[in-house]
């Protein structure tokens, strides 16, 4: 299985590893990173000072590579859907394509000092949360659970950076199906 | 799982109600988009959703005030959510006052939308589980089409259950509105002449040859008027049941023949020479005391012994009060249908007052008293206020002193002509306000050389 990196705009490389990091030991993927795509200008929210998550995510869908198995961008921008004031992420259920917005997981958006262990414990927690998704698992109501839907900071600080044992049999299932999928393909 | 939960999101905006879709399906919710009010009331109509988020201004299609309006004509009970960009105090209020549960600013918090389609579900969850108990407790408390929790008439239940697959004749007693005919229904149905013809007869209705007639058939030209040979109801019922009502109002000579018939099991049409078979099962039914007919020797002890080979006595409604309830509620989800009217419950204190009446008319009775509480009410809830007529009805009875020289015959007779004068003739109105079925009234006009 081959995810590929997406950086939207620069991402730095520390933080780029981590996700690749969490990516392989979760997910046995094999990891290509990706040159940084520049941020669609239409995703841009002028009154809110956001960007649009649905927006980066139509992007970086179409520069995904035809070989991947899933595609994970990762933005510093904040991100919004309409309907919502802000979101972490977000991804296709059961689809390639996962974003995660790095923004509000550092401590000094919400005005605290830099922690780096709390800010790399929540990179790992919401990529597994987002590519989660994208291998068709839910919103899990076990609240340790890296899959337990985040409202707020305090939500994603409250759940491990691993899944409960429904969602890894679940993954696990998802995983082996996917390959046996990629092994057809290639045949 | 909320995959069992179905969410519309109407949107013109492509990327605000797919974005806000593909929020949703990270909780598993199984979510569809339109684009528009008509395209949301178009799959609306192909199945229903649990909740539905539309927003407020569509142009130039219909908006999501109207589109939820339109929406409740067919399903009422529609959970809306109505989302602006836009919000004023005027679109909130008429947004709430049509009936949206909600009505949310976007953006809107995660945490609020989060907490609010929780608080929906939990609330759809609490009220699946309410119906699926009343479901199951009416279906508890229900034996065919009848409903009730009374011992007695669980007894009763019981005994037809046991008696469906035998042919012995069945006498019903009750009185009027009891629910006599639906017993012997219950007898025909829940056995194995369920597919077979169940024939009703009401004896009392009919003059002695008419009913004659109408019992054993006639040949061609077997007297004045019979142009044609007709079959009567014992050959029609065939291997069914024959449902013989207000029997203890049959004449001797038709007491007679209906004793040959039981004895022999055969008969012949009027004016006919050939035997036919009588295969079906009897069940007869009378409001009368036969016993006492008997021992006043207006009845054939023979027959009442013929007929009476499993007696089945139905208490009146007001020795098993506690049916009240459970019935009102019953009748009150029928009728509203029947009479087009939003009613779904009855207050406490009107169910008291239900409960402390004496119902000299019964079930049948409740029937007409919810019916006419139901066509006068306004709004969703029968109130006291609704069943002034049966206060009033008592308020009559109680100053009313009865002359001490008067029979009960005159009594009664007086009694059918005040009832006929009220309601100009009308005799199904008549009998309702006498408690008494259209099929004893007409034996009453018979009885005292009465007409309308």
């Amino acid at each position: 299985m081959l995810l590929y990196v997406l950086p939207v705009e620069i991402i730095a490389a520390r933080e780029l590893e981590w996700m690749e990091e969490l990516s392989i030991q979760q997910f046995d993927f094999v990891i290509r990173r990706l040159d940084p795509l520049p941020m669609p200008p239409e995703a841009l929210d002028p009154r809110r000072h956001q960007y649009d998550a649905t927006t980066i995510l139509r992007a970086a869908l179409e520069t995904c590579p035809p070989d991947a198995t899933r595609l994970l961008a990762v933005t510093e921008q904040d991100i919004c859907i309409p309907m919502l004031t802000f979101v972490f992420g977000q991804a296709q259920v059961d689809g390639t394509v996962a974003l995660l917005s790095l923004a509000r997981l550092r401590q000094e958006y919400h005005g605290l000092k830099p922690c780096p262990e709390l800010f790399q414990a929540r990179v790992r927690k919401e990529t597994l949360h987002e590519l989660g998704h994208t291998f068709g698992l839910f919103h899990c109501h076990d609240a340790d659970c890296a899959m337990a839907l985040s409202i707020n900071i305090a939500g994603i600080d409250a759940k491990q950076d691993s899944l409960c044992s429904d969602c890894t049999a679940q993954l696990d299932n998802r995983i082996r199906e996917v390959r046996r999928e990629i092994g057809a393909t290639k045949e | 799982m909320n995959s069992q939960w179905k969410i519309l999101v109407v949107d013109d905006e492509i990327a605000m109600r797919e974005s806000l879709a593909a929020w949703l399906r990270e909780d598993a919710y199984t979510v569809d988009t339109a684009a528009s009010g008509r395209e949301a009331l178009e799959r609306a109509r192909e199945a229903a959703y649990d909740i539905y988020f539309i927003d407020l201004k569509m142009p130039p299609e219909i908006g999501g005030i109207e589109t939820m309006i339109e929406l409740r004509k067919f399903q009422p009970d529609a959970t809306v959510v109505i989302i602006t960009a836009y919000a004023t105090v005027d679109t909130a209020i008429s947004a709430i006052k049509e009936g949206a549960q909600e009505y949310m600013v976007k953006p809107c918090n995660p945490e609020d939308l989060s907490a609010f389609v929780e608080r929906v579900i939990q609330l759809k969850n609490l009220q699946r589980e309410n119906l699926y108990l009343r479901k199951k407790l009416t279906r508890q408390y229900t034996f065919q089409d009848i409903i009730s929790k009374n011992p007695r008439m669980h007894e009763i239940f019981e005994l037809v259950r046991e008696i469906t697959s035998q042919r012995s004749t069945v006498l019903v007693q009750g009185e009027s509105g009891t629910g006599k005919e639906l017993i012997a229904r219950a007898i025909h149905h829940a056995g194995d002449r369920s597919s077979r013809p169940f024939v009703g007869v009401s004896c009392a209705s009919l003059a002695e040859t008419l009913l004659e007639s109408e019992l054993f058939g006639h040949e061609k030209g077997s007297f004045t008027g019979a142009v044609a040979r007709k079959q009567g109801k014992f050959e029609l019922a065939g291997n069914g049941s024959i449902f013989l009502d207000e029997i203890g109002d049959i004449s001797p000579k038709l007491q007679m023949d209906l004793l040959r018939v039981l004895q022999e099991r055969k008969f012949f049409r009027i004016g006919g020479t050939t035997e036919i078979p009588m295969n079906a099962r009897i069940i007869a039914a009378t409001n009368r005391n036969l016993e006492e007919a008997v021992e006043e020797g207006a009845f054939r002890d023979d027959l009442f012994y013929r007929l009476n080979v499993i007696n089945i006595r139905i208490p009146p409604l007001r020795e098993r009060r506690e049916d009240i309830p459970l019935l009102a509620e019953n009748l009150i989800s029928r009728l509203a249908i029947e009479t087009n009217k939003e009613v779904r419950e009855i207050s406490r204190e009107a169910l008291k007052m239900l409960m402390d009446h004496d119902w000299p008319g019964n079930v049948r009775e409740l029937e007409n008293a919810l019916e006419r509480a139901i066509v006068t009410a306004h709004g969703e809830v029968l109130e006291v206020e609704n069943f002034d007529f049966l206060a009033t009805a008592r308020h009559r009875q109680t100053p009313w002193e009865v002359p001490g020289d008067t029979s009960l015959a005159e009594l009664e007779k007086r009694a059918v002509m005040a009832a006929l004068d009220r309601t100009e003739g009308n005799i199904k109105a008549a009998a309702n306000i006498l408690g008494v079925d259209r099929s004893t009234l007409y034996a009453k006009l018979k009885k005292y050389g009465l007409s309308r």
